[in-house]
């Protein structure tokens, strides 16, 4: 049995991009459990804010670069990421200015908001083609790794390398620092608190005198900043491809409902979920399996999905949740 | 719904003025060749079968939001799941394909059931905290079994003949059978999803229907055993005469010189015809189904769930059984038209079912044309199936009159070169514009 080997493996393929992947799950997810509890409709135009956000920072990205602008070791893109995500914002601000405040008004039912959401999606994707085309493409720049296979060999002197991609890293880092600034901002300012006294009971927050408009407008904000980021740091991450970002609205609708919709927390744990199971049911298991268990060859590669279904395994723990549990793990709202 | 949808009276005569807008689009289309029209007739009839396919899609979403207010998301995988009837109803038997895995495949498949059942039985059985754990202590048994004996199956359907063949082909009956048979499929489809995402809130229908629309695509694309996945299924048999053999028949060359046109634009516009007459019979029996059921008791119970649930519920209407009754009636009727579609093109190409265009596309011709209404979804339907045609020519050229005053450069080029774009930009406008300044569309409710 060779477990520091199979201990690096597991860290290699499936805990560093799983911990990754689910940091850009979760941001998507807090955007979209945000709109959710103060707009009370899940929002179909997510995935292609995150698309037209990203695509605006692609932009700016080659726009630095043009001028001779970079980071040194770190991508661009993070130096352009700001200007991008106050780009969007704009955008979708005019968007609840022009489509969704008149719903707000007339008091519509959810899902005429949600069908609205459609055709704002339907929009946002045409600028995005618009923009940028449709071409897969990659912007990132700089440093690739914060550790390379040869070098983590060297160290440790075991046969089975670990490598971490600076971009893994920026994500996982980026994440981190904006969860704690989100939560310190819903518990701690004023504004986060009248946020939350908003999602919790609309009328008694009305009561209270806070400006309803002011926190729809302070949602869209905090939301498109997190899906651009979420967008950008998956773009960085893979590459960036316009179609993706539909694809991955299932999954970030899939962790904001486990976690419960409209539960911040939630949102953040059903990201790693989504993406921890998502991870581990599509990875060959074969290579780990035989450093568990020695002079074991299986015939198959222990592979219980293939990487095509990978959006099943969201898709079936939706349901399972759905199932079981209808408020999600944090208890959320589910009617 | 927070307005009762049926308040004030539209004019009785939006629907034949729709018509005869389309009409003046099919002849402009058929017989004025400039920048804007092609003046093909072989194209107009192309476009208005096309057109009347989608008006049955349209139908199908209808029924479901119309009458049941249920958002469906996976348009797009019920047209797929349609799509798969004919490949496996009608195409020829694949010597061999059957006995290197097809009872292996059932059975597998069988047992996928028969686990999903058991789990369903044992989470509902028992109570507290195993609940969870129990059922999916089954699950996991289960798909080991299945999948010890789906794999083997799978790999000895792909190696019989894998160039030609390679999937487990067809039972060779008429695909006109198939047409129904696309819409069980669908049907059964969405008696899952619905039984699991119904009775919660309206937006996870539409989260669990987005999700198996994705999966049924994926589904069709990677299992190569089914329909050759992404490798295409072609040569699936047709219900008209082919064009090459009217244009090799004596008595059809004749009548194409009765007409003054040469043979092989003259078989093209038959075929076409043909086609646009079986569509069109096919679309005016589920009008004709769709009023019958909608001005029927049925009916008026399905809108007065839609219109106000909690009083349906307090009249004694089981609100969740009938949504889930209309969202399966709609899905069948969109597997229909998937179906259909798949025989029309005579090729199942997994690759080419794109979500924008066929969920969010059907979305906008039933909203367009007035939901509710199943003249309005269809004639919408073909509206904007007409407008999104179009819109690939007409974008390109009104973006070149935008861009006659500027000099050439990169602004331009990338202008002229995105302008096929514009129509998913113009797509969105519309459904906005509709849903805001209209919200009961070109053709109300009565």
């Amino acid at each position: 049995m060779d477990i520091a080997n199979a201990l690096v493996a597991i860290l290699n393929f499936v805990v560093i991009p799983a911990a990754a992947y689910g940091s850009q799950l979760a941001l998507g997810a807090l955007g979209v459990t945000l709109i959710y509890g103060i707009l009370r409709f899940s929002n179909f135009a997510h995935g292609d804010t995150m698309a037209i956000g990203t695509a605006i920072v692609i932009l700016l990205t080659w726009g630095l670069q043009s001028m001779g602008v970079n980071l040194g070791p770190l991508p661009t893109a993070l130096l352009a990421l700001p200007i991008g995500i106050a780009i969007t914002s704009g955008l979708v601000l005019l968007t609840d200015r022009l489509v969704y405040r008149h719903y707000r008004r007339v008091r519509a039912d959810p899902i005429v908001l949600v069908m609205a959401s459609t055709g704002v999606m339907f929009v946002m994707n045409g600028l995005t083609r618009l923009l940028i085309g449709v071409d897969e493409i990659r912007f990132d720049d700089g440093a690739r790794f914060l550790i390379s296979v040869q070098q983590f060999k060297a160290w440790t002197g075991l046969t089975e390398g670990l490598a971490l991609r600076l971009s893994q890293f920026i994500t996982l880092a980026v994440a981190a620092v904006s969860c704690w600034a989100l939560f310190r901002f819903l518990n701690r300012t004023r504004s986060g608190k009248a946020m939350r006294a908003y999602s919790d009971n609309e009328d008694l927050a009305l009561l209270s005198g806070i400006d309803p408009e002011r926190v729809v407008r302070l949602t869209w904000i905090i939301a498109t900043a997190l899906a651009v980021m979420a967008g950008t740091l998956y773009g960085l991450d893979k590459s960036f491809k316009a179609f993706n970002y539909f694809q991955i609205l299932l999954p970030i609708f899939a962790a904001a409902i486990v976690g419960g919709l409209g539960s911040p927390t939630g949102a953040v744990a059903g990201g790693f979920v989504i993406a921890f199971s998502e991870v581990a049911v599509t990875y060959p298991w074969k290579k780990i399996a035989g450093y568990l268990v020695p002079g074991w060859q299986p015939d198959g590669l222990l592979q219980l999905l293939s990487t095509e279904y990978k959006f099943a395994v969201s898709f079936v723990i939706l349901i399972v949740v759905l199932l079981f549990r209808p408020t999600g793990l944090f208890r959320g709202k589910s009617f | 719904m927070s307005t009762n949808r049926q308040s004030d009276a539209a004019s009785p005569w939006r629907a034949p003025a729709l018509l005869a807008v389309l009409v003046i689009l099919f002849l402009l289309e058929g017989g004025v060749s400039n920048a804007m029209f092609s003046g093909s007739w072989n194209s107009a009839l192309g476009i208005l079968n096309m057109g009347l396919l989608s008006a049955i899609m349209a139908l199908g979403v209808n029924i479901t939001w119309g009458y049941g207010g249920l958002f469906n998301a996976g348009v797009v995988g019920f047209l797929a799941l349609g799509g798969l009837a004919p490949v496996l109803i009608s195409t020829r038997t694949i010597p061999g394909a059957w006995a290197a895995g097809g009872p292996g495949v059932l059975l597998a498949l069988l047992v996928g059931l028969v686990t999903l059942g058991l789990a369903a039985v044992v989470a509902r059985r028992l109570s507290g905290a195993w609940r969870f754990w129990a059922a999916l202590a089954v699950v996991a048994i289960g798909f080991v079994i299945y999948r010890e004996l789906f794999d083997p199956a799978v790999v000895a359907i792909e190696a019989n003949n894998p160039a030609q063949a390679g999937n487990i082909g067809g039972l060779g009956l008429p695909v006109l059978l198939s047409w129904p048979v696309g819409g069980l499929l669908a049907a059964a489809a969405a008696w899952g999803v619905g039984k699991v995402a119904l009775g919660l809130r309206s937006d996870y229908l539409a989260i669990a229907t987005l999700g198996i629309g994705e999966i049924i695509v994926a589904v069709m694309r990677n299992e190569g055993w089914l329909a050759r996945g992404v490798l295409n299924m072609t040569g699936i048999p047709r219900p008209v005469p082919y064009e090459l053999n009217l244009q090799a028949d004596p008595g059809f060359q004749a009548r194409a010189a009765g007409w003054g046109m040469d043979v092989a634009t003259a078989s093209g516009i038959w075929v076409k015809l043909c086609y646009a007459g079986l569509f069109v019979a096919v679309l005016l029996a589920l009008v004709l189904l769709s009023e019958l059921a909608l001005r029927s008791p049925w009916g008026r119970m399905m809108r007065a769930i839609r219109d106000n649930e909690t009083a349906a519920e307090a009249m004694g209407k089981h609100v969740t059984r009938r949504h889930l009754q209309v969202f399966i009636i709609g899905a069948a009727v969109i597997g229909l038209a998937g179906a259909m579609m798949v025989t029309l093109d005579g090729l199942l190409n997994p690759g080419g079912y794109a979500p924008l265009r066929y969920t969010f596309l059907v979305w906008v011709m039933v909203i367009v044309g007035g939901s509710g209404n199943n003249w309005g979804a269809v004639l919408g339907a073909i509206l904007i199936w007409c407008l999104w045609i179009k819109a690939e020519v007409w974008g390109p050229a009104f973006m070149k009159l935008v861009t006659t005053a500027m000099e050439p450069g990169p602004l331009k080029a990338q202008l002229l070169e995105s302008a096929p774009h514009m129509r998913f930009v113009a797509m969105g406008l519309v459904l906005l514009l509709v849903l805001r300044f209209a919200p009961r569309g070109l053709v109300p409710e009565r």
